[in-house]
């Protein structure tokens, strides 16, 4: 981002889940492309109405899980049988039954704790500050109300013709995000 | 995920009274943390949870001091009341994850009220229960030698024993329920934040919430890491107590050495969770007025599984008695015999009662709706199952092959006292629990409100 816009979008407050899901489609619809929404709980089909198609975090788990599964095998091959082996009751050292448990429970860490961190960091958080926090009706979002907002980096976002459109779509008020 | 949870709560008694908003939702459950004053009762109980931490602290201090010397273990009984507190506390610890995971693959909405502090409960118990195999390696100092940690002896850990693979599971357990808990908070945190007015506990929510702000994309992946952790933490929960099974099943011991002991552990571990968690949630309901949100479905429900699952346990005793005549084994049948009618055959008919006879009266709709009869039963279902460890581990090293190396076990003092201690830090836990935390996941119980529904 070369120049700030004072301006960071401009946000769309309304009262159930349902009125907010069909302006998102809406907006979507009308070609707004750099939207978000905000609600209280997750809502169904939320995210897909507003352009997003690819969870990154299926595919973070399963890497993290197979790195832990091959972290907790090699490192007892390499403990056991190679570094410093010693004769237990005569098993032998590459005793692979032996060794699942702690693979699996590694697979296991390794992939809840790369689900926990993904969803973080793909997220951008943790993130104190955002623009949207400057909106004091923002302060719903965690409770009753839904939001909608338009950034002002979409490509057909024009402060009046915006903000006119939004309005259109019955919301309970209408304001302006300073970034 | 709304429609489903709502075509299960259609016919049967409401999972929330009705006439509740996403308003008095939030606003009910926020309460009891933001403006609630702590009343005289909670600084009581917590007062007394406290001193019991204070006694467990000293008498873990004095072992320090003297060894384990001050415990009631000998040879043979070198297992006593460390191991049998360790396998009840993490297996009270499993309702948590049953709830909380198996329950949303299930999609039992039901669950929706009890998941956070069941949750809570078994950070606590899990907690509680690592006290004990630390402070029983007799030098406890040297208790990371149990971890891959590099050492100036060079020697690893002995992978091949189940005793690692203890530690193993029992660390990722606490882990992955800490996750799983902590990430389940952080929408609440982000309620929490907003709602207060007090600018120190605005920025410390603010902080604990990771600057949470609902956005769409971040609610997908948040579903979508939720769904995925619960079901890593699936396999996960029914690994601890196999595991923990294994340390005993994979000794030649009689009365360890069965093949029925992990899905019988398992089982055993859910029964008394859920006993635990009925424990707890009667009276937090009652006293926080909780009502609304933990109705008598959650009561029944929780008792259903109880009834489930104790059936399964008694099923367990059964195929072990039936297994020791079956093998022919004589010293399997000794164990058998001796648990009937040896030195602690008190402990072994009380555990049968606890957790075989009276269980059985849930079968009874009318005591299964009465909060105060499921919280007696839920008492003797906590007995019953630590009697069940105190019979596997101690009975079944009191006499095993070798008449001359027989002995007997006594608890000391300081048995005791480390025991009861760590039911007051569990207990104290969940004081502080309800007071900072809500109780209650408040997200998931506005998915549960008619105006969730949506429709494309």
């Amino acid at each position: 981002m070369a120049k700030r816009d004072p301006i960071y979008g401009i946000m769309a407050e309304f009262d159930s889940a349902q009125a907010l899901v069909d302006a998102a489609k809406k907006t979507h619809e009308a070609g707004y492309k750099k939207i978000d929404a905000y609600s209280p709980f997750p809502i169904e089909g939320l995210a897909e109405e507003i352009g997003f198609h690819f969870d990154e975090i299926p595919l973070t788990v399963l890497i993290g899980g197979i790195i832990g599964g091959a972290t907790g095998y090699l490192m007892q091959y390499w403990m056991s049988a190679v570094d410093y082996p010693v004769n237990i009751g005569g098993k032998p050292y590459h005793s692979w039954p032996a060794f699942i448990v702690i693979t699996f429970e590694m697979t296991i860490l390794f992939a809840g704790i790369s689900a926990v961190l993904g969803m973080l960091a793909f997220n951008g958080l943790p993130m104190p500050y955002h623009p949207v926090f400057n909106v004091p009706r923002f302060s719903s979002a965690s409770k009753d109300r839904f939001f909608l907002i338009v950034f002002s980096s979409d490509k057909k976002y024009d402060p009046a013709g915006t903000r006119q459109f939004l309005e259109a779509l019955a919301p309970r008020s209408v304001s302006e995000v300073p970034s | 995920m709304n429609d489903q949870y709502k075509s299960a709560a259609v016919d049967k008694a409401p999972v929330i009274e009705p006439g509740h908003t996403f308003g008095t939702v939030t606003e009910k459950i926020s309460a009891i943390v933001l403006t609630r004053p702590a009343s005289n009762g909670w600084f009581v109980g917590f007062g007394i949870c406290f001193m019991l931490t204070m006694m467990m602290l000293y008498a873990i201090g004095y072992l320090f001091l003297k060894g384990t010397g001050i415990w009631g273990v000998t040879i043979p009984i070198g297992w006593g009341f460390a191991i049998v507190n360790f396998v009840w506390w993490i297996g009270i610890g499993h309702a948590g994850t049953l709830i909380s995971a198996i329950l949303l693959l299930l999609r039992q909405s039901w669950r929706n009220s009890i998941n956070r502090f069941a949750e809570a409960m078994t950070l606590f118990a899990v907690a509680a229960a690592g006290i004990f195999p630390a402070i029983h390696v007799g030098r406890p100092w040297l208790a990371y030698w149990l971890f891959p940690i590099p050492n100036t002896m060079g020697v690893w850990p002995q992978f091949r024993s189940p005793l690692m693979w203890d530690v193993f599971a029992v660390s990722t357990y606490a882990t992955i329920s800490a996750l799983f808990w902590f990430t389940g908070l952080i929408p609440d945190f982000a309620t929490l934040r907003d709602r207060s007015d007090n600018r120190a506990l605005k920025m410390i929510y603010g902080m604990l919430s990771m600057g949470w702000r609902g956005s769409a994309r971040h609610w997908h992946r948040y579903e979508t890491m939720y769904l995925l952790l619960a079901g890593l933490a699936t396999p996960l929960v029914l690994s601890v107590h196999t595991v923990v099974s294994f340390d005993f099943a994979v000794g030649i011991v009689p009365g360890w050495h069965t093949t029925i002991f992990p899905p019988y552990f398992v089982a055993g571990a859910i029964y008394s969770g859920f006993a635990m968690v009925l424990m707890l949630s009667i009276p937090i309901r009652k006293i926080y007025g909780l009502e609304d949100f933990i109705t008598e479905r959650h009561l029944q429900n929780s008792a259903k599984v109880m009834l489930a699952t104790g059936l399964i346990v008694g099923y367990g005793y059964m195929i072990e008695a039936f297994m020791s005549w079956y093998s022919g084994d004589r010293f399997d049948a000794f164990t058998v015999w001796n648990r009937l009618h040896g030195p602690y055959a008190v402990p072994y008919w009380m555990l049968l009662i606890c957790n075989i006879f009276i269980p059985q009266v849930l079968w009874i709709k009318k005591l299964r709706t009465s909060p105060v009869a499921l919280f007696l039963i839920s008492g003797v279902i906590l007995v019953g199952m630590w009697l069940e460890r105190f019979v596997i581990v101690v009975m079944s090293l009191h006499r095993d092959f070798l008449n001359s190396s027989w002995g007997m076990y006594y608890p000391t003092r300081w048995d005791w006292m480390t025991y009861i201690g760590t039911i007051g830090m569990f207990l104290m836990l969940m004081f502080l629990f309800l007071r900072v935390l809500p109780a209650i996941s408040i997200f998931e119980m506005r998915t549960l409100l008619p105006e969730a529904e949506v429709k494309e």
